[in-house]
Formats: C-alpha cells, structure tokens, sequence
C-alpha cells in the first residue's frame, strides 16, 4: 500500500479550485489500496474541510500554523514534516504561483523524483510517468523516475477535471504553529480598475501579441478591430510595454474571457498563461506565420500567414 | 554590495524542426540560441538598482553552459554588468535545474552577493524551479514571481509584490540576502548602446570548472537529474482546420466567421 499525497491550496479564505483538480489527478494514478491524503495548510486550515471532503479522498490533514496565507518557508517546514512522517511515494501540487516559490526547495532537499507542470501522469508497469511540455510547448515529454520511492509533482491547472461528488474522509489535525519564516506578508494588492471595457464580459475579441513587433503597429489593428465588431484585446509583452492597458491582458496573470464566443488571435504563439484566459472559447480564429505556433492546438480555424498581409486584406472585406 | 544575476541561454525552435532519431530531444541544428526574456528583466532590475544607489554596486551575471553561452553574457555586459562568469564542464550536460541550482549555489558561496536574481522561468523548457532551489541549497529567503521591488543595496530585508493569478499581487518583506525570481514586466528592459557593445567585446570572461565549485563529475549531468526523459514527441495539432491560400483567400474566410458571428 502506498501514500498519495495532495496538497490544497487557498487564497483570502477561499479554497482555489485547483485543489480539486489535484484531487482529482490524484485518484486518476491512485492504484488499489492506495490511500490518499489531502493536507491543507494555514492558520484557519479547518474551514476547508467541507470543500475537501469529496470522494475517493481518504483523509485529510489539518495543518494549524501561525499564518493565515502562503509562506514559502512556513510551507516548506510543513511539507517537509508530512512527508517524513506519511512517507508517500506521490507528492501531487498545483503548478501555481504559491508553489513557484518553495516546491524546488522540497524536491532539493528530500532528492525526490521531480517535475513540475506536468499535464497527464500513468503508471507503465510500477514505473510513473508524467508528460509535460517543453521548447514552448512544441513537444511533449514523458518522463519518469529511475530509483525515486518518492516522487513530487506540480500540476498544469485546467487539466484534470475537479471532483464534485461528496466523501467522507477522516480528519485529523496537526498544530505547526510554532513555526516561523524570515517573510512576513504585507497586504493584498487588487488589479488596477478596467480603464474603459471589462474585456471578461465581451463576446467578441480580436487580440494582438507580439506579431505585431512594434508599438506603432498597434492603431491598424485597433482600427480593425473596430470595424470587426470587436474588442481588442493582447498577451502580457503587448500590456507589459504599456502598449495596451493591462486590463486587455488576456491570461493567467491578467483576464479569463468567460463571455467571449469568437477570439481571432493575432500574432500570439500560445504560450500556457495566455491560454489559461482563452482556451475555452467555442471559436477560436489563429493567425500566425509559425504552422507549429501551439496556439493552433486549441484554435478551431487556423491561419498560417503574416498578420499584416492578413489585416490589409481583411479591411477591404470588412469595409 | 553585490547582486548576482543567474542568466541562462535558452533554445528556440526553428519552424521545421525534427526530434533526433533517438527521441530524447529536438535534433541540434534545429535548435535557435537566446537569451532568456526573463534575464532582460532581472539583470534590468540589477542595473536599476546599481544605478540608483549611492554606494557603489557591481553586477555579476552568471550562466551555466558551454562555449556558445559566451554571447549571451556578451549581451549582459554590453547592457552594462560588470562581470560575467560561465560555469562548464561537459559533464554538466543533462543536467536539471535542481542541479544547475546547486551550481549556482556554489558561486554564490565564492563570490558572496548580497542579493541574487533569476527568471521565474525560462521560456524553452519552463521548469520555474532553478531559483528556487538555488535558494534552497544556500538557505537564504526567497520570494518567486517577483513583479515589484523595493531594495536598498545592504539593507536587511526587501519588499517584493509577489503577481498571484488573476492579477492580484501580494506584497511581501523578505530578509536578505535573498533569492528572488523576477517575472516579465517588472521595468523596461533598456538596449545595449553601441559604446557598450564595444565595451563588452574586450571584456573577459571568467570561466569556472567543475572543481572550483568543490563538485563532482557524479553530481552533475544527466544521471543525477531528478527526472529521466524517456520520450520527446510532437503532439498532435488538435481540431484546428487550416485556411489555406493566398492572404485574400484567407482573409475572406476569416471575414465570413466574422460575420457569421454577427449574424451577417
Ligand atoms: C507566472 C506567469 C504569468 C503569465 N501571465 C500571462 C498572461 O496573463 N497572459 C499572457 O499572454 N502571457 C502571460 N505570461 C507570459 C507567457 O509565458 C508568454 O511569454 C506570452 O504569452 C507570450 O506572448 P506572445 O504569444 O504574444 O509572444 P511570443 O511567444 O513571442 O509569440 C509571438 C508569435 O507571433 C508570431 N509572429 C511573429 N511575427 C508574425 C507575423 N508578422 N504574422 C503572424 N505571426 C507572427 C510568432 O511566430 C510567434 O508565435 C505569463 C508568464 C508567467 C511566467
Ligand atoms: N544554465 C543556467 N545558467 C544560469 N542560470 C540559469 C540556468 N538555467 C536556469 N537558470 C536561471 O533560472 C531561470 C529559469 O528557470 P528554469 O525555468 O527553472 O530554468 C533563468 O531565468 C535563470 O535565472
């Protein structure tokens, strides 16, 4: 019998979906009699036990500290505490922000088995293997884990789908609270206000990435945008050179297009982060010169071709 | 004062591209060599900081990797660093980014920095975890996915605002010396000036072996990689149906969805 174990994560008192998800990869390599363990961790950890008690979940622990969010260090102590004393073979994480910043510690320290965004994971004999991306996500690559007994993953978000249905694990809690870190958080700091759209309630959005090369480029496609119909939007270079607004970031770090039904992507390779904004929308339209540009893995229409010879055609279409 | 930026090389693909015929990798001439985005922001904020301090700053930039890495630290000391160091031995090929971390690690130790700086992740192969754990073999505080900071050269702690998903960030004090790892966005990356290319072309650059690092040929390199790749492959390309010909064709389909969608 082996131990999984899924670490949950939360933000401002509000479990972050992706716990679910974790859970949910969790049971998918969970083999007959595994168990698996969910540790949660904060100073108000028990609130989230309804939220985590859902099936196949066979305990959660209770993790008591002194702080109320992340810390890297308070988080590194715990972790490092659990699995000394549950011995797992499987550490599974979210590939978040949260644990950009301790989850390497953990995998240096204990020498485990370690990848971190990885989007599918199998058993092929007793061998795990885990698949993540690489080269920008133009290929795959399956990995595994020579001579590890223990091995610690983070995973990709919007992969696994979350389980809903109810269990009814058992509880336990641990106080760590004695714990202390050389961070100390300060305050939450909201996202600048939208300066004119609130790009999450449109239905149709012509976005712009770094395709367009220049600054100057940009008025064409906000013109065309507009005779289009729609609202231009752009990937993180685009808002970080203060070319666009950072409220027409689409992505992980700036906007999800919940309402958006056509998204005709301009110049954008794909990266994750700006897919993790956009990749649900029904009708996606990629135009990019690159035929192995990954964003014509989720596009419905794909246009391999230079987005200005594009533009200047389009506009006569359109006029 | 010091401050340590660790700068790697990273590899583009070139539009065709094939994986080798033992299937571990992409196939070396297909293979197009930058430097990473993120190291124009961190090796910015190092400029920045030096540049603004009134006690006197250098900047050291240090990258793992073999001869051709030499351009891209080129590219760093003509954007100003003061000093660039490539650490190799051929039996560091293979190696992951705990590994590399380690290497780090070690230079750390040597040269001392009071505040070291490395992307959130590289753009290639994106594992977001040399910093980290970089930090993790030295011990010091560390903060990822930094998108703001406020640092006094010397002084004992920094305020970094940490970008969490969906465009909140959270500000945090971390004592230093620290490890921090810089997200794109945090300032405006300059050029390099002409002058300062030709500054950089006669400036040395120092090069570390594996036994000034006081490590072994069996610490590095592929085997004591944390993960072992079994199977590199070109997934496949989805349900995208291609538009095919001439840009008017093209753009004459894209206008018909469009108005389509509006009902047209
Ligand atoms: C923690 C974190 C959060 C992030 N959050 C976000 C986010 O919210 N949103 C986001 O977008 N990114 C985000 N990123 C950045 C992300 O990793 C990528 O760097 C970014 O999405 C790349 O933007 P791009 O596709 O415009 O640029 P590139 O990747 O440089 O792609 C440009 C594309 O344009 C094509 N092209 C070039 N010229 C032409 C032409 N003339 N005609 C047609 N095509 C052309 C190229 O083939 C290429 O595919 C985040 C990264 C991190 C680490
Ligand atoms: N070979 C290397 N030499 C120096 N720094 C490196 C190297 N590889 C990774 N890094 C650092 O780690 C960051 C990327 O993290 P990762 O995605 O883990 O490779 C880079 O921006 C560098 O700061």
């Amino acid at each position: 019998m082996k131990s999984i174990l899924a670490i949950a994560e939360h933000r401002r008192g509000v479990l972050r979906p992706i716990s679910l998800e974790v859970i949910a990869a969790a049971q998918d390599v969970k083999q007959a009699g595994d168990k698996l363990i969910v540790a949660v961790i904060g100073e108000q950890a028990d609130s989230f036990v309804s939220d985590l008690s859902v099936a196949g979940v066979d305990e959660i622990i209770v993790v008591k500290t002194a702080c109320a969010e992340f810390d890297p260090e308070i988080h590194e102590a715990v972790l490092t505490s659990l699995m000394d004393s549950l011995d797992p073979s499987l550490v599974l994480l979210p590939h978040s922000v949260d644990s950009l910043g301790f989850v390497a510690t953990l995998a240096r320290k204990g020498n485990y088995g370690f990848a971190t965004d990885v989007f599918a994971m199998k058993y092929d004999g007793d061998a795990l293997v885990a698949t993540r991306a690489g080269y920008n996500e133009k290929v795959h690559v399956e990995l595994d884990f020579p001579g590890k007994d223990c091995v610690l993953l983070t995973l990709r978000s919007s992969v696994f789908k979350a389980v809903e249905e109810a269990g009814s694990p058992t509880v336990s809690i641990r106080d760590m609270s004695d714990l202390g870190s050389r961070s100390r958080n300060l305050e939450f700091i909201e996202p600048a206000g939208a300066d004119d759209v609130d790009i999450t309630g449109v239905d149709f959005i012509m976005s712009i990435g770094r395709g367009i090369a220049e600054e100057a480029n940009v008025e064409q496609f906000r013109e065309l945008a507009e005779m289009a119909g729609a609202t231009l939007c752009c990937s993180r270079p685009i808002a970080d050179s203060g070319w666009l607004p950072k409220s027409r970031q689409v992505g992980q770090s700036g906007k999800v297009v919940g309402s958006c039904k056509l998204y005709v992507a301009m110049g954008i390779s794909g990266s994750i982060q700006h897919m993790a904004g956009m990749k649900h929308v029904p009708n996606i339209v990629a135009v990019n010169t690159d035929p192995n540009a990954s964003i014509f893995t989720i596009a419905q229409y794909g246009i391999v071709g230079d987005i200005f010879e594009i533009e200047e055609e389009l506009r006569s279409y359109l006029e | 004062m010091k401050i340590l930026v660790a700068v790697k090389e990273v590899a583009a693909l070139d539009e065709d591209f094939e994986i080798r015929d033992d299937r571990l990798d992409v196939d070396e001439d297909f293979l197009l060599y930058d430097l990473n985005e993120w190291d124009d922001f961190s090796l910015e904020e190092a400029m920045q900081i030096k540049e603004s301090a009134d006690i006197d700053v250098e900047v050291v930039v240090v990258s793992v990797g073999p001869d051709r890495v030499e351009e891209s630290l080129r590219k760093c000391l003509a954007k100003g660093a003061d000093r660039a160091i490539r650490v190799w031995d051929d039996a560091m090929e293979g190696s992951d980014a705990v590994t590399i971390g380690r290497m780090l690690a070690a230079v750390v130790e040597k040269e001392k920095p009071d505040m070291v700086f490395a992307g959130v992740q590289s753009s290639d192969n994106a594992d977001a975890a040399t910093g980290i754990s970089l930090a993790a073999q030295l011990n010091w505080p560390h903060a990822a996915v930094v998108a703001g900071l406020e640092y006094q050269p010397g002084s004992s702690t920094a305020k970094a605002t940490r970008e969490l998903e969906g465009g909140l960030s959270q500000q945090v004090e971390v004592g230093c010396p620290a490890v921090l790892t810089i997200q794109l966005g945090i300032n405006s990356p300059r050029y390099a000036s002409l002058r300062g290319i030709k500054q950089a072309a006669a400036k040395p650059i120092e090069e570390w072996s594996l036994d000034q690092l006081g490590m072994t040929t069996d610490e590095v390199g592929s085997a004591a990689a944390l993960a072992h790749v079994r199977r590199m492959y070109i997934p496949e390309k989805g349900m995208a149906t291609m538009i095919g010909g001439t840009p008017a064709e093209q753009a004459a389909k894209l206008a018909e969805i469009i108005k389509e969608f509006r009902g047209e």
